[in-house]
Parts: structure tokens; sequence; C-alpha cells
């Protein structure tokens, strides 16, 4: 079951080594009335969505969005990581967590007039764990019963429906898992447990390109590799109904030119400021800066594979982990936009805990030097870190690896791979010859996400092939919890275990890093990094 | 004549077909499968792995993927992209007008500059000008050009904010002029020391000084004679060179976020868009070829003691 | 010879893609006459130049920087002091010291760097241009000389690699390797940098193999081997050489735009290339970071320019 999801990943946002440059004044006054106007249009710095606007088909940052805005699904998160209700009325567990019975808000509508009833659920979903349709998000439904038969690891599907889905009336369905998962209700945050209008699944093509959601965004237009528009819609049941009368999705290809455009106020707010401007952007926007926590942790991970990682013993990797100034190079390096990790979980979410690292993840190179030395040290007195070079991660790979070497006498050197695709391949085919770096972004707001589907035996996200029996019993006790909040606990002892065995060494916590232009206000981002549009005012021209 | 247009037309068959596939087989060879990649850090589905694969002809061996390839081109198939399953030929349509004006315009600057520097140079020969010249043609090839482009960047687009940094609107030639001297400017000095030596070299032909003893004018002589005969050489350079920069401005683009043919490569590159990267190849050999055609037909033009058989 | 009347075109165009030695200077070598008094005035002629002089004395220090870098400065370049050095400005008084330069976002001495950088954009010069000139030397050569079919088969062949951008090719070619030293860069630069040389070759066979002394070789007996490489090869050299100087200068800014593309040496390899696209990131608040590196290899290739073109005005009584 928990293999790792996918939630979205930032797709090759351009290259940073093409990173351009831009100064010069802060953000101009430019003279906005200060009074919002509710039919203004947010324009947010996007790029080209990688494939068709579909919900089941779309993971990547850029279509994440446009979907976001367009959609709506059954339940959300709020800040602390608790569920709260959207198209849902309500979302409950039996008794093993196995059959969730899910019952809808009433009076709900597509934007063509469709009534969203629990059937526009249940054929979504059907039709996209179909592998004919080509939906890459389908392995999302792979804890339905019946899953197996509509989509083979193999050939054709066998079955048009999933077993486990029922339509118990107009709106009610009832979702059976194959086990019980106490924290399910998180998964049905994610774009593939959106709804669908039965037209979508007569010509997905052309509702592809221009989609028709239940969501407080209406789809406008599409002008590809240049911007897609959506207008507020008036019929919007939901409780986050737009404060803008729209959003124009710009698209960028380097996030450079979207920073130089951020300044001149010719688009409203971007994803994220680009490495070359960390130094800049706080002097550069003032008040209009935007720093957010955002979950998601940067590790370097041991290959247990290899011959040097093998039958480690534990206090080398302690003593590696010991041996990095985390604070230095967050000030240096990310110029204070991180923040030193003391665990293996990303802050904001369910469960999350200060220390569990200990002081396994504080620097200190005496202590650092002795545990190595205890351990039997580092085979080959050398290692290497594997990164891809097309985004900014040189940097601090070489400070770390300075780190190491300083403070213990370890070699250590930088092992770039050309881009994202060639790292991932190497990674996936096992064959990283020493540490990898890596990083995980929350799927859902529950710590079990950033441990049972990372360091699990055998779990898709476990790269590195670590393998530790006892944190493989203590996560199967807290799936068998019965509550949300029972599992998190469990979830903690896993991951105070983890100081025992160390499958990957916790370096930073990520922040959002962003502005906004003089033309609006309200511009927030929530855990996930992705921006809350339907808040966001825009002043008056 | 048109015999000779015919031959060199067949002659370029065997280079097309070679480049084309040279290119095909490179773009194959490079680790990252590309259908792996639609799934970025996150495990992908096997089942959906192999249905696009399929789809995309991807599961083909190679030499049928070639031939489908070549095959789907006579047409005017430029094939789909992997992720999102689009045309390439848009993409295509899209870029290529943008790097067209990049290029067009940054070679007008090759012309114009460059041929006046080479003259004014040349003509006035050792003096204060023609080291002036020689010395800034020198440096201008000895910086790489992206460090040019950065600091023109910085000079221009952030300290005296004459032109916005990056350019916003590709279409927008005011927006194009810096992106385009930055493009041009290797170029530029190439042609300046070309015409330089060649106009130097030609002054003491004896033509020139039967001109001069026939009592000529002196304008006349210069551009009747003198360069007419000393841009031969520079024409030739000029000819190839429009071809180099359509393809060649990966950098300039990269640093000005102009979306053409350049930004188009890399992106493929990244995500292994190898029918995209060969797409755009295809086109940029068709205008190399036809471009070293149209060169040499000119050349014939310029000295008349070459005549096509 | 079937090509014979295209040839001036194509290839002098080519001849000056990047080195702008133009056909000129492959008439000259005929006219020259034999091959030691053209070396022999082409000697006496550079020694008084000042061109070739300062180039010639910049070259050397280069080249002793690359050989033996521990003898410029004491300073580790890999070593870095965050807490102490971050990106700290540089001290002009303190000559050949670690702090002269400044220091990068590692804390590590420029001036080390720069002087350890050295030697691999040197390596990566001198290999490309001796692979280069070896390979499309020997291809000009067959094809000049046999002309016929073997010239159309090579012709084509190097119509084909000169039909791909070079950067193009180069981002093709290196994104296949994982590792990248300076082998596989100096292996991907040449794989698509011969044509140039093959092409000037090709030109100035064909001008040289119908001349008096080849012809009187060829009534002696003389084998083809013999022909190439004791008659053809030296009358025909010189226009090779001019560009191969020039070129070699191209080549090391080539390694370094394409570290500036995300595909120069991996590793810890040191190259001024990946220094000064390491420093981008800082041009805008620390543009000594960039400046250092950028300034030691244009004035590097300056170096080589400069000497190419002092070596070509010498080969060139026209231009004397």
């Amino acid at each position: 079951m928990r293999g790792a999801k996918s939630a979205k990943w930032v797709a090759i946002a351009g290259v940073v080594a093409l990173g351009a440059t831009a100064c010069g004044g802060g953000g101009s006054d430019n003279g906005n009335s200060g009074k919002v106007d509710p039919k203004g249009i947010v324009s947010y710095a996007n790029g080209e969505p990688q494939n068709a606007l579909q919900p089941s088909n779309t993971m990547e940052a850029y279509g994440s969005v446009v979907i976001d805005a367009l959609f709506t699904g059954l339940v959300h998160y709020d800040k602390q990581g608790n569920i709260t209700y959207e198209n849902a009325e309500s979302v409950t567990p039996d008794k093993d967590s196995k059959v969730w019975t899910v019952k809808l808000k009433q009076g709900w509508k597509f934007h063509n007039g469709e009534a969203v009833t629990a059937k526009s659920y249940v054929d979504a979903w059907n039709w996209a764990a179909d592998p004919a349709n080509g939906q890459q998000n389908s392995s999302w439904y792979r804890d339905i019963v019946g899953y197996d038969d509509v989509h083979p690891a193999k050939g054709k599907a066998k079955k048009k429906a999933m077993s486990g889905l029922k339509v118990v009336d107009e709106n009610t369905f009832t979702i059976t898992l194959k086990n019980g998962i106490p924290y399910y209700a998180y998964k049905l945050v994610y774009k593939p447990f959106f709804p669908l209008p039965s037209a979508a699944l007569k010509d997905p093509k052309k509702y592809g390109e221009s989609p028709v959601g239940n969501g407080p965004y209406k789809f406008k237009s599409w002008d590809h590799k240049k911007s897609i528009q959506v207008t507020a819609w008036s019929d919007y049941k939901g409780e986050d109904k737009p404060k803008n009368g729209g959003i124009n999705f710009k698209a960028y290809s380097k996030d450079t030119a979207a920073y130089a455009d951020l300044k001149s106020d010719n688009v409203d707010t971007m994803p994220l400021v680009p490495n070359s401007e960390i130094a800049n952007f706080k002097q550069d926007f003032g008040d209009r800066a935007i720093e957010q926590d955002f979950s998601a942790i940067n590790t370097i991970n041991p290959a247990f594979y290899t011959k040097q990682w093998k039958d480690i013993d534990v206090k080398v990797l302690q003593g590696l982990s010991m041996a990095i100034d985390r604070d230095t190079i967050a000030k240096t390096v990310f110029h204070g936009t991180r923040e030193s990790a003391t665990g293996w979980v990303a802050k904001g979410v369910k469960g999350w805990t200060k220390d569990a690292c200990g002081e396994y993840c504080k620097f200190d190179p005496k202590k650092a030097k002795a545990a190595i030395k205890a351990g039997g040290g580092v085979p080959g007195n050398k290692i290497s870190i594997q990164y891809n070079a097309d985004q900014p991660h040189k940097d601090w790979v070489v400070a770390v690896c300075n780190s190491i070497t300083k403070s213990t006498g370890v070699q250590c050197v930088g092992d770039p791979v050309t881009d994202f695709a060639a790292d991932t391949e190497i990674r996936d085919q096992k064959k990283v010859k020493s540490i990898y770096r890596s990083g995980w972004v929350l799927d859902y707001p529950f710590n079990g996400n950033f441990l049972a589907d990372l360091y699990g035996t055998g779990v898709d996200g476990n790269k590195g092939g670590f393998s530790d029996k006892k944190f493989d019993a203590l996560t199967a006790k807290a799936d068998k919890a019965k509550t949300i909040e029972e599992s998190a606990k469990l979830y903690q002892e896993a991951e105070k275990e983890l100081q025992n065995s160390f499958p990957g060494i916790p370096l930073w916590y990520n922040k959002t890093l962003s502005a906004h232009s003089n033309n609006v206000k309200n511009v927030e981002f929530d855990q996930a990094g992705d921006p809350i549009l339907s808040e966001v005012q825009v002043f008056e021209k | 004549m048109g015999r000779y247009v015919a031959r060199r037309l067949l002659q370029m068959i065997p280079v097309f077909i070679g480049t084309t596939l040279l290119i095909f087989l490179m773009v194959n060879v490079l680790p990252g499968d590309p259908v792996r990649a639609l799934w970025g850090d996150k495990p992908p589905d096997p089942a959906q792995v192999a249905q696009i694969r399929h789809d995309r002809g991807l599961d083909l061996p190679l030499w049928q993927q070639y031939l489908h390839y070549m095959g789907g081109l006579l047409q005017g198939d430029f094939g789909k992209t992997i992720a999102g399953n689009r045309p390439i030929l848009d993409e295509i349509k899209q870029a290529f007008p943008v790097s067209m004006r990049l290029a067009v315009m940054a070679w007008t600057f090759e012309l114009v500059i460059g041929i006046a520097l080479g003259v004014l140079a040349g003509v006035k020969r050792s003096r204060l000008v023609d080291n002036t010249v020689t010395l800034f043609t020198l440096l201008v090839i000895s910086v790489p050009i992206f460090v040019f482009g950065l600091f023109l960047q910085l000079i221009f687009g952030n300290e005296l904010g004459w032109v916005t940094p990056t350019v916003q609107d590709s279409e927008n030639f005011q927006q194009l002029l810096l992106p385009a001297l930055v493009l041009g400017l290797v170029g530029l000095a190439y042609v300046a020391r070309l015409s330089r030596t060649s106009i130097a070299e030609n002054r003491q032909a004896d033509y020139m000084r039967t001109a001069v003893a026939k009592g000529l004018p002196r304008h006349r002589i210069i551009t009747r004679h003198l360069l007419r005969n000393s841009l031969i050489p520079v024409v030739t350079y000029l000819g190839t060179d429009i071809g180099t920069l359509m393809g060649g401005a990966v950098i300039t683009e990269g640093i000005f976020n102009v979306t053409g043919v350049g930004n188009l490569l890399f992106d493929a590159l990244g995500n292994r868009e190898g029918a995209v990267i060969v797409g755009i190849v295809t086109v940029l050999v068709l205008v190399y070829l036809l471009a070293s055609l149209v060169v040499d037909l000119l050349y014939a033009v310029l000295d008349p003691r070459i005549r096509y058989a | 010879m079937p090509d014979l009347t295209k040839t001036p075109a194509t290839d002098e165009a080519h001849a000056v893609a990047i080195a702008d030695a133009d056909a000129k200077a492959v008439d000259t070598v005929e006219a020259a006459g034999k091959p030691r008094s053209l070396w022999g005035d082409a000697w006496r002629d550079l020694r008084r130049r000042p061109l070739f002089i300062v180039s010639a004395l910049l070259i050397f220090v280069v080249l002793l920087v690359a050989a033996f870098p521990g003898m410029f400065t004491s300073a580790d370049p890999r070593s870095g002091d965050l807490t102490n050095h971050f990106l700290q400005k540089p001290n002009f008084g303190h000559v050949f010291q670690p702090d002269w330069f400044g220091y990068d976002r590692q804390g590590r001495s420029i001036y080390a760097r720069v002087v350890y950088g050295a030697r691999n954009s040197i390596v990566v010069g001198f290999g490309v241009t001796i692979l280069v000139t070896v390979f499309g030397g020997l291809v000009g050569m067959l094809a000049g000389y046999f002309g016929g079919f073997i010239d159309s088969l090579l012709s084509r062949l190097t119509d084909v690699f000169f039909g791909i951008p070079f950067l193009l090719g180069a981002m093709v070619v290196l994104n296949a390797f994982t590792e990248r030293n300076v082998w596989v860069i100096t292996g991907a630069l040449a794989f698509l940098g011969w044509t140039q040389i093959a092409r000037v070759m090709r030109g100035a066979v064909i001008t040289t193999r119908h001349a008096d002394y080849v012809m009187a070789a060829k009534a002696l007996g003389a084998g083809t081997k013999r022909i190439l490489f004791r008659h053809i090869l030296p009358n025909a050299i010189a226009p090779v050489i001019v560009i191969a100087t020039i070129a070699l200068g191209t080549y090391i800014v080539a390694e370094s735009t394409l570290s500036f593309l995300g595909l120069g040496f991996g590793g810890d390899a040191l190259s001024w290339g990946g220094d000064i696209s390491d420093a981008l990131a800082d041009i805008r608040n620390n543009p000594h970071t960039l400046f250092f590196p950028a300034g030691m290899l244009s004035i590097t290739v300056l170096a080589f320019i400069m000497m190419g073109d002092a070596v070509r005005e010498a080969l060139d009584p026209k231009l004397r």
C-alpha cells in the first residue's frame, strides 16, 4: 500500500546555471488607489503544463496550480495539517479504516451546469485507472480493492470498474481498501481524486484542452506556452470563493525572467525566486517579500547497496552527520533562507517533532571525528555526493563536503550528473557510487509520509536500499492505529528509532521564497509551496 | 548552372541523411529515460510507462524508429512530444520565427558594423584606427560570449535601464536589439578582421595600381574595385553564418529569455525529447545546406573567374 | 577533379568560419617556393614583431602556471572557510597571497583557484588542437590528394559533421557522459571540431598537388606515402598551423561555454570555465568572483589568437 505517492514535482524550470541577473532599485510605487477591485485579475508566473489539463494526468507544478484553481476535491487540510471538508460533507472510515464512506455536499455543479454527484467521482476514478486512458496518476488508486483488475501490471484492463468503489445514492459512495489506512483521507486531497463531468470522459482530448471543473475558477483560454486564463465562477459553492476576478497563468521559461517582471510589476507573484536572487530579494521587495515554511526536507542518503555502506557501523553515519556545519552553510551559501533540520520529517506536517535526530544533527567536529573512528572509519576514507547539476545543488554540496573534510579528514567530492533525468535513472537503477542528495516534498501533511514512504523496506521511495526491521515494525504498528492522532504519535517513535540506523543525513528544511507586486495584497503560500490564489486581492488601477 | 545546382542538391541528400542519423543516434544513447522522467522524483507506474512508450513508438527497434521518423518527415510530420503528446511541428513553428528574427538582426550587425570596421581599418592601414579595430576584435574573440552577454545585460538592462534585462516579448524588435548585438558580436569581429585583411591584400594588387594610374576618383576605386574584390571571402563567411546564428543562440537565448530554437533545444535536451532535437537539427541542417549553396552561387556572381558547369 | 571548381568558395568560407585564415594564405604557400625558406623568413619576421613577443611571453607564463601551480601559491584551491572568508573582497596589495583576488562563496582563495585552474583549460586547448589537426589534417590530405570517389566520400562526411551546430553537438555528446573528465571533454570537442581543419587542408593540398616538384617526385617514382608526407605536407601545412593556433584559443573558450551550460568538468576538477559559471550567481553583489577567472581565461585566449595572427602575417609575404 504505502508506496511513495506522487504529489507534484517542480518541472525542470529552466536551468539555473543560465542565471541571468536583475538589479536596480526596489519596487517602484505605481500609485495604486489602495482600494480593492473584486474584478481584478491576478497574474501568476507559471510555466507550460506538461500534459493536458486533466486532474488525473497532472503531477508537476505548472499544471497542478491550474488544476487546483479549476477543481475542488473532497477534502483539503489546514495549516496545522488537519483535514477540512470541501466538496465532501463527511468522509468517515469504519473501525478498521478499511471502508470509507463519502457523503457529498448537495447542490454542487460543474462549470457546464452538470450536477456533481457520487457518480462524477466514481466514474472519473475508474476511467483514470484504466491504463488505456494514459493517466499518469493512476497508481494513486492502488489501495482500492479491484484496482489490479482495472490496472494490471501488464497488458489491458480486465474490468472497467474497481469493485471497491460503490455508489450508494446520488450523494454517497464508499471506498473499500485492500488494507486499513488510518490516514487515507489525506490521500483524497490529491488531484486524481477530483471529479470529472461525464462529457469529459467521452471526449477527454477536448476537455484536456479546455477543462470543465467544479472549482472556484472557470476555464477561459489556453494559449500554449504563453498563458492560461481562468475567471472567477459566480456559482461556486465552496468556502474559498475567489476574492479576485480571475487568474492569468503566464508561462515563463526562466525564473530569472519572471523575477525581472515581478520587480517591474508585470506579473503579480511567482512560485520561487531564482537562486541568483536569494541574496537580494528581501532588499528588492522589502515588505512585499514572502518567506514561508514549506514542508520539504533536504537530505543526503547513503546508497546502502554499495560495498561502502552495506555493513557500515551506524556510528560512522552519525559522525558524518555531526561533521556538517548546517547553520553556517544556511547563513552563507543559502543567505539565511533555510533552516537546519533536526529530524527526518519536514516542518508543517502532523506529527512533526523537534530534535528527532538528537545530538547527531548538531555540528560538533570533535565528536564527529571520534564517532567515525569508533565506527571503524569510512571505507576508503572517501565519499562522493551525487547531485543533478541542472538545479542549484552544487554550492551546498561543495560546502557540505568541505565541512566534512575539514572536521573529520574524510575525503569528500561532489559527483554532478548532468540533469535530473540522468540523476533519477542512476538512482532507480541503484548505481549510485557512494551518497546521493535527496529531497522530499510532502504528499500529505502527515509524518508517516516522510518515514514509511521513504525508509520502509522495499518501498518505491526508498532509493538507497535502506532496511531496518525495528523501524518496519514500528511503522506497521502506526499504520494499525485507530485514529490519525494515534498513528502520528506512533510514527514519532519510528522516527526516533532512525537515530540508530541513520537511513539519511537530514540537512535543511526548505522555505518558500517569493514576493508580490505592488498591484496585489494577501499573497500567501501553503505548506505544499502552492500559492493560495483565491485569497489574493487586486488593487484598483 | 542548372546542372551544377542539380548536382549540389543531389549531394545534399546523403549529407542530410547522415546528419539526421548521427544526431538521432547520439540522442538515443543519452542516459535518462524521458518517459520515466515524466514522473519526476516519484516512482513511475510501469503499466503507464509501457503505454506511453508504445504510444510514441519508443518500443520499436532503433532502426525502425529512424525509418518511421524519416517517413513521417517526408510527409511534413515531425512526430509528437513525449510529454503532453503535442505535435512537434507546432513547437518548431513557434520557435523558428523568433530565432530567425534574432539571427537576421545579429547578421545585420555583422554585415554593417563588421564591414564598416574592416574597411575603416583596411583602408587606413597601420594607423591608430587599424590598431584600435584589431585590438577590439581580438578582445571580442577572447572573452566568452556569456560573459559579454551578462555584462551588457547588467550595464544596459539593470544599471542604466535602457532596455529590459530580459526579453518579455520575443516578437518585439526593440527588445531583441541587445541580444542580437551579443549574438552577432563574435561574427562581427570576424567580419571586421576578414575584410580588413582582404582589403589590405588587395590594395597592392595590380588592378588597383592600374585604376589609380587611370586617374579614377578615389571613392570609385574603393567601392568598385577594392571592395568588390575584397568582399568575396566576407560574403562567404556571412552566408554560412546565418545558419550558425540560428542554431548557435543557445547561450544568448538563455541569458535574455528569448523563446527561440536555442531555448527549445536546451529544454528538449533536459527532458530527453529526442524527436524534438532531431526535428530542430533537421531544419537547421536544411538551412545550412541551402545557405552554402546560395553562397557558392553568389560567389560566381562576385568573381567572374568562377564558372559553374 | 570534379569538385575543384567549387573548392575556393566552400573551403574559404569554412576556413574563416572560426579562425579567419583566408585562402590567400593558401595561395602563398605555392608562391613561397621551398619550405625551408618560407619558415626561415617567417621566423626572422616573427622575432621582430612585438605582438609575437608579447603573446609568446604570456603563453610561456600560462604554461608555467599550468605545469607547476604549486610554485605560484601555497593556498589549497579546494579548501574553503565559510566562517571567515565567505565572499571576501580582493586585497590588491597582497600580491601572490591567498587573499590577493579575494574569496568565493565557498570561502576559497580565488587566486589559488585561478592558478590551479589553468591546467585543465590548457590541456583541453592543446588536446583538442592536436587531435583535430591530426585527424582533420589526415582526412583533408587524403581527400585533396586522391580526389574522385575518396574525395566525395570524405567531403560528404565532413559536411555531415559540419552541418551539426557545434554547441548543440557538444551538448548532446557531453550529456551522454556521466563522468566528464578532461579526456571526455577534449574528445567531444575534437569529435565535432575537426571539419574545419579538414576543409582547409583539402584546399591546400589541391593547390599543391599539381606543383612542379610534386610532379617531379612522381616522375622519379616516389611512393604515395613519400609524396604526401615529404612533398605535399610541408607545403600545405602553413594555413593549417595558422588556423590551429587561433583555434586553440577558441577551444578554451568553448570549454568555459560548456561549463556555463552545466556541461563542463565534473567532480571537484578545477577549471576557469567552471569557476566562471559558479560565479554567475554572485555577479550582482560580488563581481570579483567572476572577474578574475574570466580575466585569466580571456588573457590566455588573447595570447593564442595574437600568436596565430602574428604567425599568419609572417607566413604571408603580401602582408609583411
